[in-house]
């Protein structure tokens, strides 16, 4: 699978009419709508996102989702481009945003310096724990990624001068962001949100050419047959890790913004619970596609919000919910849209 | 002989806190053991062997309190979680087979939260207290000072729990058949043993070595929700350490585990936890299959 499934993406690329047999088995022939739209995913997500806060309850809640959003997005490069099923990426949302936190509140950091500190802060932690985690394979991933991610929960726990441990890291007041001619007031909602969308954007923007290079096809040639792969002359290996490491960069980057948004940093965001929200979100919106991490977080966050109003034990609810994913709609409900489209030809 | 030390410690301090990282091994050793059984057989990594861990702890704690009898619940509590594994099994794992290898998992993923808010409903959100049943509480002299009762007894138990499981799976018919299925299970179903059946029997059986470690480790930490999320992480560390679907390796790093435990809180008590995660990484740089993994397991 691994030679074919690069040769699609050569070929968008190069503007060649889709004639190729499909990289997928059953996905079949992709339609010209659907082509389209893969080729302006970029534009289309950031349209989308641009328009979003309009149609959410309170707009406090669209930076949460646009925050979790590119929390899923980088998760998805492991899990639905890589075929790595991380349980530990709570270690890089949380080193993101202690990095920032603390950047601002000991350092007295620029925000937008303190963005840069988190994310290569998570940086780190993702390539001392991806070294340890790619020795092993398959069904190992995941529990030896859950537990590394454990064992810097409890580093950060004990590191009270910097994190302040159980209490959560506090005091990252940003109410106003100073910008070479302009000021931003991150106090109001609205303005805080199309901030965040500016960082965020970029990523997108970046994860889109990592993609669509001959470095994305070969990963998606390493989840297809990683054997294959191997067999054809790549260092699987190393590839794992860099994309491990641009994985947990950007779930930093979402950390560092998190910190940013929400004024503290708690504990909890470094928590195995947390770590399992990535997976979540990532198997509700659609795995291995573009626009589902985003689809995967707005639903995860509406329904932990509309649950949580109704129920203390929300919990339960979204449990079950994610079983019936997993039994009945693997795809998720972005992968199950997009099938459906191009079943009927689009 | 006691005023013998190594590194500031008196050598008989060092003896005893060796035995009660054997104890605490012991807890380890049950709930790796059952993990490493069920993937080892069927493929399948239970994400939710933490929620049967705590959930036996809770249907032992809950009988305890009719019957004050902890003999009873230390039967009750593994057969409720094997009843639990077998409808889990039947129900929602089992339509899974043929599909990815991640799917079971992220399954009882989330069977994990179903299980934990649903005793947090029963038994509210913070957690009972627990002691050592009362014929078993108070301090024995093993020769090196005087040690709890209660781990020596958790010592003792672990032991015939894993000899007998040993026999079972060693020495008789239908350990046979385990044996076979964790090697092809096409060709044990192509000699008209029905595999299917087998899977069911393992899964419950891991369920209920998870809910027997459970009821086991309450009298040394009482019982809450939350209590089976950190057991989940270190019953990976032993999997991973031990190497995955090797019983002999899983009975070997439980018990380091625990004796690294032991060892790092006399030493560092803050590292205790790190310790474990620590070994982790070192056995991943040396020995990425694990101790007794087969080299065909990972690489």
């Amino acid at each position: 699978m691994s030679a074919r499934a690069q040769v699609p993406a050569v070929a968008e690329e190069s503007g060649l009419p889709a004639t190729l047999p499909a990289a997928r088995p059953g996905s079949g022939r992709t339609g010209r709508g659907l082509a389209w739209c893969g080729r302006h995913r970029v534009a289309l997500t950031l349209a989308f996102l641009l328009v979003f806060p309009w149609i959410t309850p309170y707009q406090a809640l669209a930076v949460n989702i646009l925050v979790l959003g590119l929390y899923a997005l980088g998760f998805n490069l492991l899990f639905g481009y890589t075929g790595l099923l991380s349980f530990g990426h709570a270690a890089f949302l949380g080193g993101g945003a202690y990095g920032c936190g603390i950047a601002i509140v000991q350092f007295g950091l620029h925000p937008a310096l303190a963005l840069v500190a988190g994310t290569l802060l998570a940086t780190g932690i993702a390539a001392v724990m991806g070294v340890l985690a790619i020795r092993t394979r398959g069904i190992y991933f995941a529990m030896t990624t859950l537990a590394l991610s454990m064992c810097v929960y409890y580093a950060f726990y004990r590191a009270e001068a910097f994190t302040g441990g159980e209490n959560g890291l506090r005091g990252i007041n940003v109410p106003s962001l100073a910008l070479p001619g302009l000021r931003l007031d991150l106090l109001d909602p609205t303005v805080k949100y199309y901030a965040v969308l500016a960082v965020v954007g970029i990523a997108v923007w970046l994860f889109s050419r990592l993609l669509s290079s001959p470095f994305g096809a070969a990963l998606e040639a390493i989840r297809e047959n990683e054997g294959r792969a191997q067999a054809c002359g790549y260092d699987v290996r190393r590839m794992k890790l860099v994309a491990f490491v641009i994985s947990g960069a950007l779930c930093g980057l979402a950390g560092a913004l998190q910190a940013i948004h929400l004024s503290i940093v708690p504990i909890e965001t470094m928590h195995y619970a947390t770590s399992g929200q990535a997976v979540m979100m990532a198997l509700l919106g659609g795995m291995g596609t573009f626009f589902g991490p985003f689809v995967g977080a707005a639903t995860f966050a509406l329904l932990q919000d509309g649950l949580a109003t109704l129920t203390t034990h929300w919990q339960l609810f979204v449990g079950a919910i994610f079983i019936a994913f997993v039994l009945f709609l693997p795809l998720g409900i972005w992968g199950e849209v997009l099938a459906r489209l191009r079943r009927a030809g689009w | 002989m006691s005023d013998i030390t190594i590194g500031g410690f008196p050598l008989d301090l060092l003896a005893l806190q060796l035995v009660t990282g054997i104890a605490l091994g012991a807890i380890y050793v049950l709930v790796g053991i059952g993990l490493s059984l069920i993937f080892g057989l069927m493929n399948v990594v239970n994400f939710a062997h933490g929620a049967f861990f705590m959930a036996g702890a809770y249907v032992g704690v809950f009988l305890y309190g009719f019957t004050g009898s902890f003999w009873l619940s230390l039967v009750a509590a593994p057969l409720a979680m094997g009843l639990l594994g077998l409808v889990v099994e039947r129900v929602l794992v089992r339509p899974l087979y043929g599909r990815g290898i991640d799917d079971p998992l992220l399954l009882t993923f989330g069977l994990s939260y179903v299980m934990i808010e649903s005793v947090r409903i029963a038994f509210g959100l913070t957690g009972l207290p627990f002691g050592a049943p009362p014929e078993l509480r108070g301090a024995v002299d093993i020769g090196i000072g005087y040690f709890p009762l209660y781990r020596l007894f958790l010592i003792g138990f672990a032991l015939v729990v894993v000899g007998a499981l040993w026999l079972f799976i060693e020495r008789t018919p239908f350990g046979l058949v385990i044996r076979a299925g964790a090697r092809d299970p096409q060709i044990v179903q192509v000699l008209g043993i029905e595999i299917a059946k087998v899977w069911l029997a393992v899964f419950a059986l891991g369920c209920a070595l998870a809910g027997l470690a459970g009821i086991l480790a309450a009298p040394l930490q009482g019982v809450t929700p939350e209590m089976g999320i950190p057991v989940l992480a270190e019953a990976f560390v032993v999997t991973v350490v031990g190497g995955m679907g090797s019983l002999g390796g899983a009975v070997l790093a439980g018990l380091l585990v625990g004796i690294v435990v032991a060892m790092t809180s006399l030493v560092a008590p803050d590292m205790t936890k790190m310790a474990i995660f620590a070994l982790m990484a070192l056995v991943l740089l040396v020995r990425p299959r694990g101790l007794l993994g087969r080299a065909g397991a990972l690489g």
